[in-house]
């Protein structure tokens, strides 16, 4: 039965585990309930890829309704690139969070703190699963709400300013792309992309060309296009981000971090390549002209912010506004290399970014904050958050060996087939900067001295150390190893292209 | 006739939109929303669409309005004069607004049957076969509990973040027996020393419970269902929270029993899912529920159903106590 | 009828910018929600019109009538009016928070009072 309803699974696991936190009352219990749950779905997980892998994509009818007259869950290699990341990166987060959540959030409040953290799972698994434009809405917004409660449990006031700030850009976002499907369903007249997909591209209803030469399906993919970019962070639309990554409590941080965006990247490439891609929409709609000029200036911009920020988990905000830059530019290029290289890029920097907000988190529980004054020196008595943070900074710069490394290596490839020098050498630019910040976080946690009478600090407890380091150590093993996930990148991107076709 | 009632409609939703934006006083713009929001669930009546109508009645104009309300107790209606910024606003709204209208002129007119979205085989579907394959007179009920049973469960969870949430927020640390740990230093609201309001508020208590427990039944066969019975379910005991205040209220209905309440609605909707499976459908195919196809399904609609209501009347029930409770409180500058 | 095809449709646009229009200009925290349930509720009532058909009736099965009108946009604006109302109360709760802790919901002030710290 399980192996049958798995890809069903998956998602409603987290879905019923949220309201039995929420049953269970208390902030141990409830972390019991979550971790056992989020590795459950991470087993599915592995399971499913496995099979997708070998044998090709996955299909379920909900309700038992065929689509498009029922909701259609169905998960093909780019979907499971992603599922993998998320579940994976939640299996690490769940033990890491017992500690810091008894730190950072009131006991009384843990329970729901776990519900909400349950649920944004759901949604974000839910987004990548489902084949129904609009199932996509729903989980899309129960990913987003509970983000805006988890985010708004951060113990600064400004956790509540970012969380408001979140609420109305992500709302704003989520009507923009209601607005693009509703378009779109007009149209076509249903729901599953697969036969919007088909719909697109057949004459129009008044006779006067196809479907997708419409003025009203080039207005769809604009809407859509704008409110994902919302929830992507593409510059100049990122604005919500970097208090938003900052302020959180340290496990949504790291969770948020490596997850939400790159769904949000995976949904943009649906809209692009499943539901438009019999029309071939890099060569009739502006995406790619549109897309790599904004990923360029995003890149620089925020990585130059970076380097002027005075909260270290600020500056990693803005790094990753940069680095979801590259992964757009990847996109922007509208070639296999390309494509395979941003899923990649996408695959990696949820690793890096992943251990450098968890290495952060078990600063915020010893420290009680990121400010750099705050911070100056703990290095040197904290061994193995710093190992892991060097680890994390040397893979976001992208030192060989390292996973950040494969997946530069392979962007700059893909923008040298085109022979477009000068983005290569912009991105080489933007690269040089993530040195420099890179290079001042590691200055100012290990290289500079303790103040005077600042507290003397011990290691983070085990349970947040060894989840970090092992995350790390993740971006070491897929720097060397780098075969299998630049395997499942190829795959990945075949077989958007291959719905395409 | 319809034309004319639609362009009244669609005059006074102008004046009002253009009153909401120009308004200063923040009680005046929540009441003008309340009414903006009533305007629509009439255009949705003209629409045909009566289970919109009443969502939007019950849970726009109401509870939207009643929260707004309740936040401008807490936090006070001034808005400050002040210098509004226009320019890049009516820039990015100019963009906007011609983006959509450019969208709008190559698509089917108003009301065209030959619209993809009338042609197109599931709505067949959903107004012909659903009727052989559920025998439920009311074509959105199966619509919304079957066929698309699954976007209807990740409402559910919705609301119940949105419950969650906002207990997460606004919820205080509570001794065993619920009354908060730290002190009120608000007022509480309540109208008990009106004698004929509280007369006729504790006659219409139960007659609102009953009420809603009709719509909660009647879904299959008129406008009603789960969502808009939960409200109206909430609503009674908002009356009973204005008439005899947040701690008397608190006790009839305890934060700790909603919160139970939320989780467990959630759970009776996906148990059903989970139950399918086991009986050999696919999650949430209702039709395994019994020997025959067509009471399988009513059974899984009326369950369905039900843990909306508990999970909708619960979780509105707790906005409503908690943002009284948090105005109940009262201001307490926190500085982090 | 021809012209009328349209006009609902650019009356809905107006009002959704107008919406937009409150949530973009405004600085205190409450009328950004509220212009942001204008926004929305526009586009709820956009969606519905697309679903209706002239001549035909509410989808509910009677007797002698053959032409109702499409009952899958209303099953989704259900949806959708119910996840607004969700994140409308949790941004009011937000509110709530942000008084407490700033003890203004001018959006210009908490900017300046954020500076300060």
């Amino acid at each position: 039965m399980i192996e049958q309803h798995a890809i069903a699974l998956v998602v409603v696991v987290p879905l019923l585990a949220a309201p039995l936190c929420v049953l269970t009352g208390r902030g141990r219990w409830a972390w019991t309930v979550a971790t056992a749950a989020v590795w459950s779905s991470f087993a599915l997980a592995l399971h499913l890829v496995q099979r997708v892998l070998s044998e090709g994509p996955i299909t379920y009818a909900m309700g038992g309704w065929q689509p498009p007259v029922g909701i259609e869950f169905r998960l093909d290699a780019a979907g499971a690139l992603v599922m993998l990341v998320i579940t994976g990166i939640a299996t690490i987060v769940a033990p890491y969070a017992r500690k810091s959540v008894e730190r950072e959030v009131d006991d009384f409040r843990q329970h729901r703190f776990y519900a909400c953290l349950l649920l944004c799972l759901c949604g974000l698994l839910g987004m990548t699963i489902t084949a129904d434009a609009f199932n996509l809405f729903v989980f899309l917004e129960i990913s987003s709400l509970s983000t805006y409660a988890l985010v708004a449990m951060g113990r600064d006031r400004r956790a509540f300013t970012a969380a408001f700030r979140y609420l109305l850009i992500g709302t704003v976002g989520a009507t923009f792309y209601l607005l693009g499907i509703g378009f779109l369903y007009i149209l076509t007249g249903t729901l599953n992309m697969a036969d919007m997909a088909e719909r697109l591209v057949q004459p129009a209803w008044d006779g006067e060309g196809l479907v997708h030469q419409t003025r009203t399906a080039r207005a769809a993919f604009a809407f859509l296009t704008v409110g994902l970019s919302m929830k992507i962070a593409i510059w100049p639309l990122h604005l919500w981000l970097p208090n938003v990554y900052a302020y959180a409590p340290s496990a949504v941080s790291a969770f948020l971090s490596a997850t939400a965006t790159k769904v949000a990247v995976l949904v943009l490439l649906r809209m692009f390549y499943t539901v438009d891609g019999l029309a071939a929409p890099f060569s009739t709609l502006p995406v790619a002209d549109t897309l790599v000029p904004l990923a360029i200036i995003g890149a620089l911009g925020t990585s130059i912010l970076a380097i002027y920020q005075d909260d270290l988990k600020r500056a990693l905000a803005y790094s990753s506004v940069a680095q979801v830059g590259y992964i757009v530019l990847g996109i922007g290029l509208a070639s296999t290399a390309g494509l395979s290289a941003s899923l990649l890029h996408l695959f990696n920097h949820a690793l890096m970014k992943g251990a450098l907000f968890c290495a952060m988190g078990c600063i915020v529980y010893r420290v009680g904050s990121t400010r750099i004054n705050a911070v100056r020196g703990v290095g040197r008595s904290m061994p193995w958050t710093t190992a892991a943070l060097l680890l994390g900074g040397l893979s976001l710069i992208g030192v060989p060996l390292t996973a950040g490394f494969t997946s530069k290596w392979a962007l700059v490839s893909a923008i040298l087939e085109q022979e477009r020098w000068f983005t290569a050498a912009l991105m080489l630019v933007s690269s040089l900067l993530a040195i420099i910040y890179v290079g001042r976080i590691i200055g100012i946690v290990l290289l500079s001295k303790r103040p005077r009478g600042a507290p003397q600090v011990g290691e983070a407890p085990a349970w947040m150390v060894a989840p970090t380091l092992v995350l790390a150590l993740l971006n070491l093993y897929f720097g060397i190893a780098s075969d299998t996930s630049s395997e499942l990148a190829l795959r990945a991107a075949q077989a958007l292209e291959e719905v395409a076709r | 006739m319809a034309q004319i009632i639609d362009i009244v409609l669609l005059v006074f939703l102008c004046t009002v939109a253009v009153a909401t934006v120009r308004m200063r006083d923040l009680f005046g713009i929540a009441m003008l929303f309340g009414i903006f929001s009533l305007l629509s669930a009439s255009v949705f009546v003209v629409l045909d669409a009566g289970d919109v109508a009443m969502t939007e009645a019950a849970v726009g104009a109401g509870l939207t309005t009643i929260l707004m309300l309740s936040t401008l107790a807490a936090t006070g209606s001034r808005a400050h004069p002040r210098a509004v910024r226009w320019k890049l606003p009516l820039f990015v709204v100019t963009v906007t607004g011609a983006a959509l209208v450019y969208a709008t002129t190559d698509m089917p007119r108003f009301g065209d049957p030959n619209a993809p979205v009338q042609t197109h085989p599931v709505a067949k579907h959903y107004i012909e076969t659903s009727q052989e394959e559920t025998g439920i007179p009311n074509m959105v009920t199966p619509l919304l509990a079957s066929y698309r049973g699954f976007d209807t469960l990740g409402e559910t969870a919705v609301v119940f973040t949105a419950g969650i949430g906002v207990l997460a927020l606004i919820g205080r640390r509570r001794k065993k027996d619920g009354t908060p740990v730290d002190e009120n230093h608000g007022e509480d609201i309540r109208a008990e020393h009106h004698a004929v309001v509280r007369v006729v508020g504790k006659i219409l208590i139960p007659a609102i419970l009953l009420y809603a427990c009709y719509i909660q039944a009647h879904g299959d066969f008129g406008p009603g269902g789960g969502f808009q019975a939960g409200v109206v379910f909430a609503s009674g005991l908002m009356l009973y929270l204005l008439l005899f205040g947040v701690a008397a209220a608190a006790r009839v209905a305890p934060f700790a029993v909603l919160e139970r309440l939320i989780a467990l609605g959630l759970l009776l909707y996906g148990g059903i899912g989970v139950l399918n499976m086991m009986l050999g459908g696919n999650f949430l195919d209702y039709r395994t529920l019994a020997e025959n196809a067509k009471d399988g399904l009513h059974y899984g609609i009326i369950l369905i159903e039900l843990g909306v209501g508990i999970t909708v009347a619960a979780v509105v029930t707790t906005l409503v106590f908690a943002f009284a409770d948090h105005l109940q409180r009262g201001p307490v500058h926190r500085q982090d | 009828m021809e012209f009328f095809g349209l006009f609902n449709y650019w009356v809905f646009i107006f009002l959704m910018m107008a919406g937009f229009y409150l949530l973009l200009s405004a600085r205190n925290l409450v009328k950004k929600i509220v212009g942001l349930n204008l926004f929305q509720t526009s586009v709820f009532v956009f969606y519905v019109s697309a679903g209706k058909v002239t001549g035909g009736t509410v989808p509910i099965q009677q007797e002698g009538i053959t032409s109702y009108s499409n009952p899958l946009p209303h099953v989704l604006i259900l949806t959708a009016i119910v996840v607004g109302v969700a994140s409308t109360a949790l941004g009011l709760s937000l509110i709530l928070k942000i008084k407490d802790t700033y003890g203004t919901m001018e959006e210009d002030e908490i900017d300046s009072l954020d500076v300060a710290t």
